[in-house]
């Protein structure tokens, strides 16, 4: 039977730009950050209080996973802001919001009152977009 | 948009005031200039502190430091110099309140740290899942220096 979850990928157009955005800016641990030969990196950060799902900030690349043409496609998709990859959570939302405000996130949405809870939306560096959402 | 809420300017000083913490945690007068950041009296200040993020500025800059002790002492740097470098005074209240937090001292702490970074940088392909590390042209490359990063 499956217990838990480990991994989850998210596709950054930069891994240099995704790492100052989720560690400098969101406040994420680096979990490991591997150089693997050329044009490759092994990069998984965690939130704060998560260190069991390790977030792999996975290039888009010619290579490993993408042909040429995926991994064109998959750029253009990604930096469109096709992708809305997950849910995080904060303890006070007004408090977050400003402070990722002051470090230049780009929020989409301001925080809200919504029927299903308190929310706002952000983009990171690459265009994936993220609810975050008021523990309760 | 956020304007409407109640006293949204109370949450951007105390917000200012985290991110100065987190700026300048390493000076080790920086208690006697927390309050003065936001602007309002030092009591209403903690509590209003203490509502949003848990811990009152005087636990969070605590937590901070350690938390930065905790990425020096992964590299190749003295105790008594990461202490100082974050912000502490003595190396004994250093140690104490680095056991407090993490339940180990820091010497204990940079020890598993290191042989942690050693046991990836010998064997890095054990630390990735076997879906991506299975791929040939992981197999085949060549890891270089690692990196570790700063989860115990």
């Amino acid at each position: 039977m499956i217990t838990k979850m480990n991994h989850v990928s998210i596709f950054v157009l930069n891994q240099d730009s995704a790492y100052d955005f989720y560690v400098n800016k969101l406040g994420f641990k680096v979990h490991t950050d591997a150089p693997m030969g050329p044009g490759m990196r092994w990069l998984t950060v965690c939130a704060p209080e998560q260190p069991g799902l390790e977030i792999t900030l996975m290039a888009i690349s010619e290579g490993m996973m993408f042909t040429k043409e995926a991994a064109k496609l998959m750029r253009d998709l990604v930096s469109k802001g096709t992708f809305g990859f997950g849910v995080f959570e904060c303890n006070d939302l007004l408090a977050t919001y400003e402070e990722l405000k002051s470090k230049g996130v780009e929020f989409t949405k301001a925080p809200k009152q919504e029927f299903y809870g308190f929310e706002a939306l952000f983009k990171d560096d690459s265009g994936n977009w993220f609810s975050l959402g008021q523990k309760k | 948009m956020t304007d409407s809420y109640p006293k949204m300017y109370l949450y951007r000083r105390i917000v200012q005031s985290k991110i100065y913490i987190d700026k300048h945690f390493a000076d080790p007068l920086i208690s006697d200039h927390i309050a003065g950041e936001a602007s309002f009296s030092k009591f209403h200040f903690i509590r209003l502190f203490k509502k949003i993020y848990d811990l009152t500025p005087h636990q969070y800059l605590i937590k901070v430091r350690v938390d930065h002790a905790k990425l020096l002492l992964a590299g190749d740097n003295r105790i008594a110099d990461v202490c100082f470098a974050v912000g502490f005074e003595s190396v004994s209240s250093f140690t104490g309140l680095f056991k407090k937090v993490t339940g180990q001292t820091p010497s204990s702490f940079q020890i598993e740290r290191r042989a942690a970074i050693l046991e990836i940088s010998k064997f890095p392909l054990k630390y990735i899942p076997g879906c991506f590390s299975g791929k040939s042209e992981m197999k085949n490359s060549n890891f270089q220096e690692v990196i570790a990063g700063s989860i115990e």
